[in-house]
């Protein structure tokens, strides 16, 4: 296969975080490493358990394909495999799948000599992750309180685990995490349309520089956070809403047992006008 | 520190320890109510609940009265209800009533002292009423209340006017707010003004005028993924909205306790518990018809509601935040004499056309 030409920086032994150079080697453009084979062996003994939890249940259909945690009866300790045991494991390959590739782009960072902004940017994911089936299901005290995996399963356990509180709106954190998702949207249809724009000129045009894309946002809202800044920007959004939505429902339970409008309680007992 | 960075150190103390007040803590106790993962389950928090236990705590019934002896009709005057009791039976039960609804004021509550068949106190007036509305819930609405039945104290747990576990009024009047809001908003519809009614949401704080004491249609999905002709309005949503938000906070459940939510309208996808709450919207509309709203002209003008009307019933008037009123304990089995619609041993005709409720039934 060849080589794309800045691929000789990047195909360099060493950085390793384990394993020294015994797997430091390529199958085709592929880096391989210690932490690509876990996350093969990870990422594949949990889609067969997948596949075997469905075809015993028999359900063959993709969107109804549903592997379901234990009953809350079962604590914190391990289900009968077709009774939510799957489950525990299929999460336990999740999370060694998800860790290996975070560690795995730790490995290709350090060959490139660049920072750590793209595992600790994933790290927030599997934060996320983490948060739903592990802390949480922790401090309420039961396995079954981690999400069914299934693609329409997983909705159905968000709707109600929302009504749970009764208008989950009103929990703040949510609030946080939405307004983030939201500005992330925004921030990025702006960058990209401004993108597009200063790359695909009029005929006959050259191709507009930075300057231009700084003056077009000057002239339009009176301010420009620049070519680097609209990167960090992106980031913090993409990362804020992220933790946020970990926070709101990790408190959803743990730290709230009723509506969340009635949260807001503290609010009218203010004693400026209680 | 300067004087910018001192302020804003003093702000920001002041609202984490407002926030610290307002947040629960683990452990907390999660009681499964549907198939394992599909998140249909019951949060309480046990300290919060060891708070409630002696709200739900059943009173000692007084011990039974000999049924022999002459009956309570031929011995007083002007007994239109319980007159079939044993003079001793009604002498009981009327204690029994002191101790549940008026405690600390007595027979006096009611009675004019000089004579105790007077009806000239509208409490008396009002507690006949009562006490025909009980027999009728207990032999009529045994979809809701079952065998266990209710009795006086289910709703007044010693207080005249009724209390929800807060300490507010366990009992509603017609929204008498203004119907418009300052400059060009419209009409507020009792909207954003945080209510226990509706669990605090900015929901509308009314949503029983229509549903509990009108019949308005509570269900506003439509049937189909597209818009078919569901003529429903978001207002009619907001204040379907209210209700379930008022039936969750007055139960202590949350909306996964008779729904599964990927499909709220769906029975065949709900739990047993939405049958027995459908009865329950049912017998409280019939009440409030049949039996509150009429007491409008015995009630004295400041036990009436900002429009004039009678107060009336809503599920947190029984369950103050139980999902059972006194978690299921049956009092009505020591007061049999409240079983059944009877006066004077001639049943009273129950004014609840059954086979109306049978036609709406899903």
């Amino acid at each position: 296969m060849a080589m794309l030409s800045f691929e000789k920086k990047y195909r360099v032994r060493g950085g390793t975080l384990i394993g020294g150079d015994l797997f430091d080697f390529w199958v085709g453009p592929f880096y391989v490493g210690f932490f690509g084979l876990t996350t093969v062996f990870f990422a594949f003994l949990g889609t067969a358990l997948i596949f075997y939890g469905t075809s015993q249940a028999g359900v063959f259909n993709p969107w109804t394909i549903n592997i379901a945690p234990p009953n809350l009866e079962y604590g914190l300790g391990l289900a009968p495999l077709m009774k939510g045991g799957l489950w525990q494991v299929i999460t336990i390959c999740a999370i060694g799948a998800f860790g290996s590739w975070a560690l795995r782009e730790v490995e290709i960072s350090r060959k490139l000599g660049m920072g750590l902004h793209v595992p600790f940017a994933f790290s927030f994911a599997i934060l996320a992750y983490v948060t739903l089936v592990v802390i949480r299901p922790l401090l309420l005290g039961a396995w079954g309180h981690g999400f069914p995996y299934g693609i329409l399963s997983h909705l159905d356990w968000v709707s109600n685990v929302g009504y749970q509180y009764l208008h989950f709106h009103y929990n703040p954190a949510h609030m946080i995490a939405v307004s983030l998702f939201f500005t992330n949207a925004l921030a990025l249809a702006l960058h990209g349309s401004l993108i597009l724009s200063a790359t695909n000129p009029a005929p006959g045009q050259p191709v507009k520089t930075p300057e231009h894309e700084d003056t077009f946002f000057r002239d339009t809202i009176g301010y420009s956070i620049g070519t680097l800044g609209i990167h960090r920007l992106g980031l913090f959004l993409a990362l804020g809403a992220v933790f946020f939505s970990a926070v709101c429902i990790v408190i959803s339970g743990p730290f709230w047992t009723r509506g969340w409008p009635e949260w807001w309680n503290w609010w009218l007992n203010m004693p400026i006008w209680s | 520190m300067k004087t910018t960075q001192q302020l804003a150190l003093l702000l920001v103390l002041l609202a984490s320890a407002m926030l610290t007040g307002c947040w629960e803590r683990p452990p907390v106790d999660m009681v499964q109510h549907g198939y394992r993962g599909t998140g249909m389950a019951q949060v309480y928090n046990p300290r919060t609940l060891a708070k409630h236990q002696d709200l739900n705590k059943m009173p000692v019934a007084l011990p039974a009265a000999p049924a022999d002896g002459p009956k309570a009709k031929d011995i007083y005057k002007n007994v239109q209800v319980l007159g079939d009791l044993s003079v001793a039976q009604f002498t009981r039960h009327m204690a029994s009533i002191t101790q549940w609804v008026a405690p600390q004021q007595g027979c006096v509550y009611c009675h004019n002292p000089a004579n105790f068949a007077d009806d000239g106190k509208y409490t008396k007036v009002v507690a006949r009423r009562m006490i025909q509305m009980t027999q009728n819930i207990n032999g009529n609405w045994k979809q809701h209340v079952a065998e266990t039945g209710v009795t006086c104290y289910t709703c007044h747990r010693g207080y005249p006017l009724p209390q929800d576990q807060n300490g507010q009024a366990a009992y509603w009047f017609s929204d008498g707010g203004p119907k418009h809001t300052a400059g060009m908003l419209g009409w507020k519809n009792g909207q954003n003004e945080p209510a226990y009614s509706v669990a605090m949401a900015s929901l509308p704080k009314d949503p029983f005028t229509p549903f509990l004491l009108g019949a308005e249609n509570i269900r506003v999905q439509g049937t189909t993924a597209l818009p078919t002709g569901n003529t429903q309005t978001t207002k009619a949503a907001e204040w379907t909205y209210g209700l379930m938000n008022h039936m969750s906070s007055s139960l202590g459940v949350n909306c996964s306790y008779c729904h599964n939510t990927r499909a709220f309208a769906q029975w065949p996808q709900s739990s047993p518990q939405r049958v027995t709450a459908w009865y329950g919207i049912r017998m409280v509309r019939s009440l409030n018809n049949e039996y509150l709203a009429s007491l409008k002209e015995t009630f004295p003008d400041h036990r009436l509601g900002p429009t004039g009307d009678a107060p009336k019933a809503f599920c947190v008037t029984c369950h103050k935040g139980a999902y059972k009123p006194l978690y299921g304990q049956s009092m009505l089995k020591d007061f049999p004499e409240l079983a059944t619609p009877t006066t004077d041993g001639k049943p009273i005709a129950p004014k609840i056309a059954e086979e109306k409720v049978a036609a709406a039934a899903p």
